[in-house]
């Protein structure tokens, strides 16, 4: 058997005496720890240098940082060669808040801070309790009295101007507030002894997993005032908020009952046993638990459908994405989208990045 | 069923203690029925009874609003002619065709971005996924760098920037050649392509046919040596069927396998397979996204082996290919299959994304339908039997291959 004896590579680098310089004894082990494994450091290394080579050249080099305003010329020189990153400060404000009046954009402003802190706040283990709901309440209350103005001297700020992040957060997080209650009802449902219910509930869920959220979207906006008495309309942005919480709550509810599933049967039947009603047993025992262990999937999910708002842009609502694609319609700036997008997909990075982070820490601690 | 008595605790139920009289039992008012089934029986009419106030009123709302414009609802207009261009298309298609072969054409277009899509996502994510649990530290943390930013950032904004990129290249006079044959240029990627007719596609279906008989083969060989433990090969039944027999087959037909290279001709290239800037773009937006995502799936598979494993196998002495093979990738699979089925299945949905950038999918071509006729119902209705259909498909091809892989447990 000569197997036995050149046994897979795991021990080979611990079996050298541990001695000499640290850095290089940690190169060794973990670049050159054998004949290929140091050929293919060389090589990676080879096209990871070329690679931030062109990218520096490009991005950095030979970019343009500044032109006066409404002025391209000074990048459409260096077309093919260099960034223009002279398009982010001349667009950035139609980017990030659309059409919203241009001498009242604090108010988008103030209510994107808004949301980054009622994020923050809501990552505090602290404050998981039932005040977390209120806080949640009063800040989304307090964002639609910013955005829409109409009282305490603000101007009435009509939701059709409204665009960009703003519009981003609030798809997404009036998604959560309203996807989430229905969520949980929808995953009772689907474990409820009732026929009925169970499968009203498994048919919401499967029809609306079973197609994109394009066909949604085309469904609120096309099919709606179909569906509607005739002279009864209602805009186009809460169509879409709509379409998009009846998504989240399909998908939320998968993620509960797989929580609800966790719950271990002594529990209900302790709950059962105390005379609880169903509605008390499960408020005060059963999903406590069942959220609790599901709450890294739940992140996961919200991050997943914070990425899908964008899909707004395919039926026309002015949310990042559409403004960003917008505002290279400006036949001076045409040319150079690759800076645009490459400034949004830094945004939505940004948030997405800091929740998987946050995910992962709640696994390391077992949402403890 | 069991019957679990509630005891009126819904206010206060602090005050019950041990010396608190219990109520005396209820009275039932319908014979055999307590009152939990009462109270089940109400929240099931409540709920359905909602459930239809609200699609009769939608349905009723819709019936006015379709006879006020004059739209007749049902499938009749499939037969009418589309009259739409479809530029990039797997089926022949002309724009005298009828709306039912447009959905046809479609249908043939999700798919082969679909389809295409998965393959290629499957072998890229695995690739990365194994690459994440490489012993080199370089390589490792550039497969988790492709991860993490490709995972954070929405589809369709890649998808975007993938399709200026593509119109950002060079016209086809000046086409990048990469590689001899191969052409990239704002027309898309041009590729050499062996012209597949009935003759070469007889030769095709006998490998497809040896597949067959080999797998059968396999399957009689393995059961011989569960019987004396004899290992049999099975490469000498796969060479001779899979890649001789089709040789023969060639030969004796004198099938032509002659490679059609692309040539440039004025503006544009003759010759090759075409693949429209569109369908690249996409093609490499949901590869590039979805195989994030398998990398993940796979890397996880591959650590919920326990270590013990991978050592009792050295222990054997067993070879590495071998042991990969036997031992730790039957027990990967287990964990990677059913995720990776839902990747597949968000593959496949997020195909639609087509319509942002014009590839004509089923659903780009529905939402021309539904503006050319005004048969939304129809249109969306046929969206979602499409999709539902494949996911459906996907589904149980998947849960067929994964019941055929899991644990058989004593």
């Amino acid at each position: 058997m000569t197997a036995i004896t050149d046994m897979p590579e795991v021990p080979r680098a611990a079996r050298r005496p541990q001695m000499g310089n640290p850095a290089l004894r940690w190169l060794r082990t973990n670049l050159f720890s054998s004949i290929p494994n140091g050929i293919l450091t060389v090589v990676l290394l080879a096209i990871l240098a070329k690679g931030i080579f062109s990218f520096v050249q490009w991005g950095i080099a030979n970019a343009v940082w500044l032109t006066p305003a409404n002025d391209s010329s000074g990048c459409r020189a260096v077309r093919g060669l260099g960034a223009c990153w002279a398009i982010i400060p001349e667009k950035y404000r139609f980017i990030l808040f659309g059409t919203y009046p241009f001498d009242e954009q604090w108010r988008p402003a103030l209510s994107v801070v808004l949301f980054i802190a009622l994020y923050f706040l809501s990552t505090r283990r602290v404050l998981w309790r039932r005040e977390l709901i209120y806080l949640w309440i009063g800040a989304l209350a307090l964002i639609s009295v910013l955005m829409w103005g109409g009282v305490l001297g603000l101007s009435f700020v009509s939701q059709d101007r409204w665009g960009g992040l703003p519009v981003t957060l609030i798809l997404a997080t009036f998604g959560l507030a309203f996807g989430f209650p229905l969520g949980i009802l929808v995953a009772l449902g689907r474990r409820s002894k009732l026929p009925a219910i169970r499968s009203l509930s498994v048919l919401y869920v499967e029809l609306i997993r079973g197609v994109p959220l394009v066909s949604l979207l085309f469904m609120a906006s096309v099919m709606f005032p179909l569906f509607m008495p005739s002279g009864f309309n209602i805009d186009k942005l809460l169509r879409a908020q709509i379409a998009i919480i009846l998504f989240a709550g399909a998908y939320l509810a998968e993620v509960i009952r797989g929580g609800l599933q966790a719950v271990p049967r002594g529990q209900y039947e302790a709950a059962d046993a105390l005379g609880l009603s169903y509605w008390r047993k499960n408020r005060l025992i059963v999903l406590p638990q069942a959220i609790r262990h599901v709450i890294p999937p739940l992140v996961n999910t919200f991050i997943a459908f914070f990425k899908d708002t964008s899909l707004v842009l395919i039926i026309g609502i002015f949310d990042l994405l559409t403004t960003a694609k917008t505002a290279i319609i400006d036949p001076a700036w045409q040319q150079f989208s690759v800076e645009v997008y490459i400034f949004v997909a830094a945004i939505y990075f940004v948030f997405c990045f800091a929740m998987s982070r946050y995910s992962r820490s709640l696994e390391a601690t077992g949402g403890r | 069923m069991r019957r679990r008595k509630s005891l009126p605790l819904e206010k206060g139920f602090c005050a019950v203690t041990s010396d608190t009289p219990r109520p005396p039992p209820r009275r039932r008012l319908f014979g055999a029925w307590g009152r939990r089934e009462l109270q089940g029986l109400f929240w099931q009419v409540l709920v359905v009874g909602i459930a239809l106030a609200v699609i009769g009123f939608l349905w009723s709302n819709t019936v006015t609003n379709l006879s006020a414009r004059r739209i007749t609802t049902g499938f009749a207009f499939l037969g009418r002619e589309a009259g739409m261009p479809i530029a990039d298309s797997l089926l022949a298609y002309n724009p005298r065709d009828t709306y039912l072969w447009a959905f046809v054409v479609g249908i043939g277009n999700t798919l082969r971005v679909a389809v295409i899509g998965i393959v290629l996502a499957t072998i890229l994510g695995t690739l990365i996924g194994i690459s994440r649990l490489s012993a080199n530290w370089l390589l490792s943390r550039l497969a988790a760098v492709y991860v993490e930013t490709l995972r954070d950032i929405p589809l369709l904004l890649q998808l975007l920037f993938w399709y200026v990129l593509m119109q950002a290249l060079p016209a086809a006079r000046a086409a990048w050649r990469p590689v001899e044959g191969v052409f990239l240029s704002n027309r898309g990627l041009i590729l050499p392509a062996i012209p597949l007719g009935p003759p070469q596609l007889w030769v095709l279906g006998t490998a497809v046919f040896g597949l067959a008989v080999v797998y059968l083969i396999r399957r009689w060989l393995i059961a011989q040596q569960m019987r004396d433990g004899k290992p049999r090969p099975v490469w000498p039944f796969a060479v001779s069927f899979i890649i001789a027999l089709p040789v023969l087959v060639s030969v004796l037909l004198r099938v032509s396998w002659k490679i059609e290279w692309p040539e440039l001709r004025g503006f544009n290239f003759v010759g090759g397979l075409t693949l429209a800037p569109e369908y690249f773009a996409l093609l490499i937006a949901l590869v590039t996204y979805t195989s994030a995502f398998i990398a993940e799936i796979v890397r996880s598979g591959i650590q919920s082996v326990p270590r013990g494993q991978w050592d009792a196998a050295n222990a054997l002495g067993l070879r590495r290919s071998f042991m990969l093979r036997q031992i730790i990738l039957p027990q990967a699979l287990r964990v990677i299959v059913p995720p990776m089925t839902s990747q597949y299945l968000n593959l496949t949905k997020n195909s639609s994304l087509a319509v942002a950038i014009g590839y004509q999918d089923v659903v780009s071509i529905a939402n021309t339908t539904l503006n050319q006729t005004g048969q939304a119902i129809e249109a969306i209705a046929l969206i979602m039997a499409v999709f539902l259909t494949i996911s459906l498909s996907i589904s149980f091809f998947m849960n067929w291959y994964n019941a055929r892989i899991a644990l058989v447990e004593r």
